[in-house]
């Protein structure tokens, strides 16, 4: 028997098809059979009141750390699958960092395995593969066997390709396949032994600090080899006004660049840093007033393409030790819409369709799964209120982790579930 | 009257009351000092940790001396010979003597941050005695005694830090202490050893000695790691020492006398020449006494807070 759900008087938001409206929304078997206003429920179906709420095309987070395999003390695909869906996401890129690192095809099965397993497969896993052989920088990993095995991206997250000739060939053989090469964007030898932005505070602090260059002088290299190599370049978690510059003169080039920034490095500042709370550290770390404002104005202009969330989880012991020895890297799946509402739309700085497009529409362009929200199209959709006001409870974290600098935080605008490959979840 | 706080992390932010109800306090703990019996029974009864996760020997010394001569009981432990190396974390550390009950913890850790992770996690009064680059707060409290009961006030007086500023906890604690005190203060050092930012902090950056020798009136000379030669922030111990190194002939220059302090150990003829810090302006030793007296004095005021 065919199972239908009716979506109903829901605000339809979908930049991809500039719609913009209050409508109802009939699924069946998982596609969309119409889109109609006041469409006339029947006894069978499954009905679904989405008044206040907005229907977008689902939210993907293209930077996270899901740990399997390797870590799974810090999460499982199972348990950040589940996160990411608690957080309004139908799909997320899982960065390669693990162990082993995702530099074999066979690796890239096993994670879009797991990922068809967890939740009935509601969330979409889609893996990038590293750039180098065990993210080591040395030499190129089987880029054309994993991308036909299903990776979306490249990069060596968690650490960057330094090596400028490695770079630069990995640039032109991912160029064949049409997949992105996704920068971690630091100089090692600037960044070392660094642990916050360098400046007054890291002074204040001493603790020693990650200068801004050490970001900004990696994005104008690597657009430089962009441009020479014609391929594409994305740039991970921007954090300084600079790199926003670069990347801005970049795209008026030509260069087919993109970049992402995390809902951290637009929320918060350095200041934060003060507690010496662990929660704080994270890399690229967070920085300055300045940066905060041009990263805005980046997100307003459209030169910053993607908000995605660099989700990294650690186990509670990992983190509570000294601010030097903790490692890098905070949760962000179950904040990043809350934050993004908080901080970027009710400020007035984006309008909830670029927001759309940010989590959506954009990100899922770069990695080459565009989707629709039209009859006969599959259903993937996201809901959220747009205005519900709640406080963060890092117990209340689907997460295996819980190291969230945001705990206590009131927040505007959360996810109220999600469908896809077939499946609802409601929260 | 008691302090503000019942711990001692830092001095950026510690009011002027407190510093100079603390700098006062040692006044009379110095003259108890220079008795023939120079123990009081002021803490008796109290249990200190100096929990020293960084070798320290001065330092050290230096709390052991003044906590027993108050008559406290005294409980050391290096990092060398405790389950530190065996990968406990300071945390299970801390819970650990959390659970002895003790009254007072003493701690120097290479961690910024490590004392005020301390204060969260457990009960006793928390006195930090170095957390990595972050602060020195005794060493920057004998430091303005030493300099009060030399100058009769620290308002007005102009101080100099000299040498590897950026690695320095002393700098920091010296900085933050004496602008609350209403004395101003310089860095003088290369380039490569002041951090960035520190002259938003209203400290005057300056790279040739000479020029910041005749405006002030006492040196505090840094001790050089002899590891950051290696480290690239100078091309070699023999260069800093002729650019920044306080020499005897320097200091005759300028026609009037500059105070020399140095928190020790020091490298002589790096830093500081022999003839200058064994010189008739030198306070180094007078330091070490005021160390102290400064500590019984913190240790008397925060044990009182109970």
């Amino acid at each position: 028997m065919t199972e239908k759900i009716l979506l109903q008087s829901g605000r339809l938001m979908d930049p991809s098809t500039n719609r913009d409206e209050i409508i109802d929304i009939l699924i069946a078997d998982g596609k969309i059979e119409s889109i109609k206003a006041n469409i006339v429920p029947s006894k069978e179906w499954k009905i679904i009141d989405l008044k206040n709420k907005i229907v977008a095309p689902g939210f993907i987070d293209i930077h996270v750390h899901l740990r399997e395999p390797g870590y799974e003390h810090k999460e499982t695909i199972e348990t950040g699958t589940l996160s990411a869906a608690y957080g309004g996401f139908t799909a997320v890129c899982c960065m390669p960092n693990t162990n082993p690192a995702i530099d074999d095809e066979s690796i890239v099965t096993f994670i879009k395995t797991q990922g068809k397993k967890a939740h009935e497969g509601i969330v979409d896993v889609f893996p990038i593969a590293s750039v180098s052989k065990s993210r080591e920088g040395k030499t190129l990993a089987p880029i054309a066997e994993l991308v036909h095995a299903g990776a979306v991206g490249l990069s060596d997250d968690g650490a960057p390709v330094f090596d400028a000739k490695i770079m630069r060939r990995a640039l032109e053989y991912a160029s064949m396949y049409n997949v992105p090469v996704m920068q971690h964007c630091e100089i090692p030898e600037l960044a070392h032994g660094g642990v916050m932005n360098e400046g007054q505070v890291s002074t204040e602090l001493g603790l020693p600090g990650i200068p801004g260059v050490a970001e900004e002088i990696m994005i104008a290299r690597d657009l430089i080899l962009a441009e020479y190599t014609n391929s594409r370049y994305h740039v991970c978690h921007m954090s300084t006004a600079l790199a926003v510059d670069l990347v801005r003169q970049g795209k008026k080039k030509g260069i087919k660049v993109t970049c992402e920034v995390t809902p951290h490095h637009f929320a918060v500042t350095e200041e934060i840093v003060r507690s010496y709370d662990t929660n704080t550290k994270m890399n690229p770390p967070l920085r300055t007033q300045k940066d905060v404002d041009a990263i805005k104005l980046g997100l307003q202009d459209g030169t910053i393409d993607v908000i995605a969330t660099d989700h990294a989880p650690h186990s509670l012991d990992e983190k509570e030790v000294d601010y030097i020895q903790a490692p890098f890297g905070i949760v962000g799946l179950e904040t990043a819409i809350g934050l993004s509402i908080s901080e970027l739309v009710d400020t007035k700085c984006l309008t909830m369709k670029q927001l759309i497009e940010k989590f959506s529409t954009n990100p899922r362009k770069i990695i080459g799964k565009q989707i629709r929200v039209a009859e006969g199209e599959p259903a993937n959709l996201t809901f959220f209120d747009p205005s519900v006001e709640w406080t963060v409870d890092i117990k209340q974290f689907k997460s295996k982790s819980k190291n969230s600098p945001f705990q206590g935080r009131h927040l505007k605008g959360k996810a109220v579930g999600i469908y896809n490959n077939g499946k609802l979840m409601q929260y | 009257m008691a302090l503000s706080s019942r711990h001692l992390l830092r001095l950026q932010g510690t009011p002027k009351e407190d510093i100079n109800q603390i700098l006062d306090a040692a006044i009379s703990f110095k003259e108890i000092l220079n008795r023939p019996i120079k123990k009081v029974p002021t803490l008796q009864g109290k249990t200190i940790v100096n929990l020293f996760f960084e070798n320290s020997t001065r330092t050290r010394t230096s709390f052991e001396l003044a906590e027993r001569r108050l008559s406290a009981d005294v409980l050391s432990f290096a990092a060398s010979t405790s389950s530190v190396t065996k990968g406990e974390t300071l945390k299970d550390t801390a819970r650990n003597i959390e659970s002895m009950k003790i009254d007072m913890v003493v701690i120097r850790h290479n961690a910024a941050g490590s004392a005020d992770f301390l204060s969260k996690v457990i009960n006793a009064n928390i006195i930090n005695a170095g957390d990595g680059q972050h602060e020195h707060p005794t060493q920057g409290l004998l430091d303005m005694f030493t300099l009060r009961e030399k100058f009769g006030k620290l308002d007005g007086l102009h101080v100099c830090i000299v040498g590897d500023v950026l690695h320095s906890r002393v700098a920091r604690s010296n900085i933050f202490g004496l602008q609350t005190m209403g004395a101003k203060v310089s860095v003088c050092g290369p380039a490569t050893l002041i951090p960035r930012g520190i002259e938003n902090l209203g400290v005057d950056v300056y790279h040739h000695i000479d020029d910041i020798l005749p405006k002030v009136d006492a040196l505090n000379v840094l001790r050089i790691q002899l590891e950051r030669e290696a480290g690239g922030y100078f091309p070699s111990l023999r260069e800093f020492h002729r650019y920044f190194g306080v020499t005897k002939e320097r200091l005759d220059k300028v026609g009037k006398p500059i105070s020399i302090l140095h928190p020790g150990p020091i490298n002589r003829d790096v830093e500081l020449s022999a003839d200058v810090a064994d010189g008739p302006h030198s306070l180094i030793l007078e330091q070490v006494l005021n160390g102290v007296a400064v500590r019984m004095a913190i240790l008397y005021l925060l044990g009182a807070s109970e």
